[in-house]
């Protein structure tokens, strides 16, 4: 059996990146930890509705707050939000930002980038 | 929007959206939600709005259970809107400061959809549709008017002004029926449910009186018939009558064994312009595909497309088509067709200069992703690759170069990929002349171009229609010297310009000696029958 899609993109500029930080940024408690990522979004027709139900979905699974953005220094929106995520129109092939922070944004921010990478997968995660 | 009244009942003309014939109980449906209810103190309508929601989620969680598919993930971005307390937020926080219930829910609702009406992403766009649904569904159940799912009679032929895609699926639809819409559009949610489950569907047919017992509905000359007389319905009867023996005749020829002319085989093949055309419900009878443009995939608004997603289409076309042939042609950008960030600028005579191939040698970084991914198609499949506006020999060999160094490269990496058959259009005058210089796998004559060439007149020009004749003697030839070469040389000759689909012009191909076209799904049965049709003529 051939083997397919992911193993073809070996200069992968597209290749999911966590940077974690201990930060006291804006509004999280001191103690709360920041953790970012990004990942370009590879979707047909970029963040339209399917998608965009399928990533709210995810993120509200985690406890974390979890904001993203298309890069660009556009607003931060709440990832929970399907009607934000639509308003925000990420096109094809642009770079989505993520930012969590709480307990558990470590999952968070990696779920989502798997998420985006992976084409928004049919199957639940 | 026209209106004509008939002698016995009103008849109303609009557009199709489905093909397909009703004859039934004709039942006005109110889409906007009508009724009134008391407004009470601000915490009251907070709890009306949060019950009204709670139901509506109930209502589409319910529907999108029981139709699955396609239907059930137009509801899901609805039911999503629901659970979205950013959304709903400043609705209640309007309601908190005395706004009623359907107020303020209206209004944050006809602000979003106004926005998703501005959009300049078609998919944007059509969301508008589902939202418009959504206000509809909450307000209803707000002012009461919702408990009971609406009652259809059997074979009803439904009217509205629109039809939201949940108030379609709440229908049943079981037992036929017809769909005639004072607005909508061919191309909505709801157009597409109900080609799904063929109902007939007729969409702007202005205004229509709500009442009426009976109606006729035609999607096929697109009118509405309402309590038609006897002469009106003998008349309905016998149009719904021969489409459906044309229809049956067509898909009976079909259906029937390959074409033949002169006891050769006529293979009939089909032009896609993306992957959707492959719906068409003739495209199955098809022998292959004659040609696959790949332009739409250049369309998008974020530029370019990857690897990745032409691998996913081209994958899909060719799975598909399991084993019968798949002709892919490779970007044919310029010309008539400029895209933004491909085509070059300025050029004072597109039709003539960087297009094609040319200009796919010319930007070989974005070349090689198409031949990447076409590489990986051509793994599982009977893929073919032909190359567009090909001048000279060596541009063919450039590009079969850069073909083969793709598939080295690949195969470096452990990617299986594999080398497919490669051919080229026969458009140009000059490549026509010469075609025995062509290394090529196979030939395909593109007629459009090849008649515009020839006859030099613009094909975009409609002052010169009659010049730009396909039939003039000159492209006439050029096609006959290529079938010719193609018959001694033992290589494949198909022609997939529009002329194969014109059954005026299809005797000619025939005679000059082609046994290979390709055309558009919906004259895939017309063209068949035109071959019989000669054979008959012949035979006598």
């Amino acid at each position: 059996m051939p083997i397919f899609p992911q193993k073809s993109r070996s200069n992968n500029k597209r290749a999911p990146k966590i940077d974690r930080k201990s930060s006291m940024l804006e509004t999280c408690k001191p103690t709360s930890q920041i953790v970012t990522g990004s990942v370009q979004l590879v979707h047909a027709v970029g963040m339209h509705a399917r998608p965009a139900v399928k990533l709210t979905k995810l993120a509200k699974k985690f406890h974390a707050h979890i904001s993203i953005r298309a890069r660009d220094g556009r607003d931060w929106i709440n990832a929970k939000s399907v009607a934000k995520v639509m308003a925000m129109r990420a096109a094809r092939d642009s770079i989505i930002e993520i930012r969590a922070a709480g307990g558990d944004a470590d999952a968070a921010v990696a779920a989502l980038i798997k998420l985006v990478a992976d084409d928004f997968p049919d199957a639940d995660p | 929007m026209s209106m004509r009244a008939r002698a016995a009942g009103l008849g109303y003309q609009g557009r199709t959206a489905v093909v397909g014939f009703a004859h039934g109980p004709f039942v006005r449906v109110e889409t906007v939600a009508g009724g009134r209810r008391e407004i009470g103190a601000p915490e009251e309508e907070v709890l009306a709005l949060r019950a009204a929601l709670d139901a509506a989620a109930r209502q589409l969680a319910s529907l999108a259970n029981a139709a699955g598919g396609e239907a059930a993930e137009i509801l899901e971005f609805q039911v999503a809107l629901l659970e979205d307390e950013d959304f709903l937020g400043p609705i209640f926080m309007a309601m908190r400061a005395g706004t009623p219930a359907e107020e303020a829910w209206s209004s944050v609702l006809d602000h979003q959809i106004a926005d998703y009406r501005a959009a300049p992403d078609e998919y944007l766009r059509a969301r508008s549709s589902d939202l418009l649904d959504l206000r509809e569904r909450v307000l209803r159940t707000l002012l009461g008017d919702a408990t009971k799912p609406l009652e259809i009679p059997r074979g009803a032929v439904v009217c509205a002004d629109d039809l939201p895609p949940s108030r379609f699926l709440e229908m049943d639809w079981s037992s036929g029926g017809g769909l005639a819409l004072l607005q909508g559009s061919p191309t909505s949610h709801v157009a597409m449910l109900a080609r799904a489950r063929g109902i007939p569907m007729v969409v702007q047919l202005g205004s229509v009186p709500n009442e009426a017992r009976t109606a006729l509905l035609d999607g096929e000359s697109a009118t509405l018939e309402l309590d038609p007389g006897s002469a009106q319905i003998m008349l309905f009867e016998r149009r719904r009558e021969a489409h459906q023996k044309s229809r049956a005749a067509a898909r009976a020829v079909l259906r029937g064994p390959t074409a033949t002319w002169r006891g050769e085989k006529v293979r009939l093949l089909i032009n896609i312009q993306q992957v959707a055309d492959l719906e068409h419900p003739d495209a199955q009878y098809a022998d292959g595909i004659g040609l696959m443009r790949t332009e739409f995939l250049l369309g998008g608004e974020a530029g370019l497309p990857d690897e990745e997603r032409q691998f996913l289409t081209y994958d899909s076309v060719l799975r598909w088509a399991a084993n019968r042939p798949v002709t892919i042609r490779t970007f044919d950008a310029g010309g008539d067709k400029p895209v933004p960030g491909f085509t070059p600028l300025g050029e004072a005579n597109p039709f003539l200069g960087v297009r094609g191939l040319r200009l796919c040698l010319a930007r070989p970084e974005v070349f090689a992703v198409q031949l990447r991914a076409l590489a990986r198609a051509a793994v599982h499949g009977n893929l073919k690759v032909m190359f567009p506006m090909v001048t000279v020999p060596e541009e063919f060999d450039a590009a079969r170069q850069l073909f083969v160094d793709v598939v080295a490269s690949l195969q470096a990496q452990g990617i299986a990929a594999a080398l497919p058959e490669l051919g080229i259009m026969v458009e140009v005058p000059a490549a026509a002349l010469t075609v025995e210089r062509f290394h090529a796998a196979f030939f395909s004559i593109g007629s459009n171009d090849l008649a515009q060439y020839v006859t030099a007149c613009d094909r975009t020009n409609g002052a010169l229609d009659k010049l730009c004749d396909p039939l003039h003697p000159g492209v006439l030839e050029l096609i006959r010297r290529t079938a010719e070469y193609g018959r001694r040389a033992g290589i494949v000759v198909s022609l997939c310009g529009e002329m194969a689909g014109d059954r005026r012009c299809v005797p000619a191909l025939l005679s000059c000696g082609l046994r290979e076209l390709s055309v558009n799904p919906s004259s895939l049965a017309q063209v068949k029958q035109a071959i019989e049709h000669l054979n008959f003529g012949s035979a006598t």
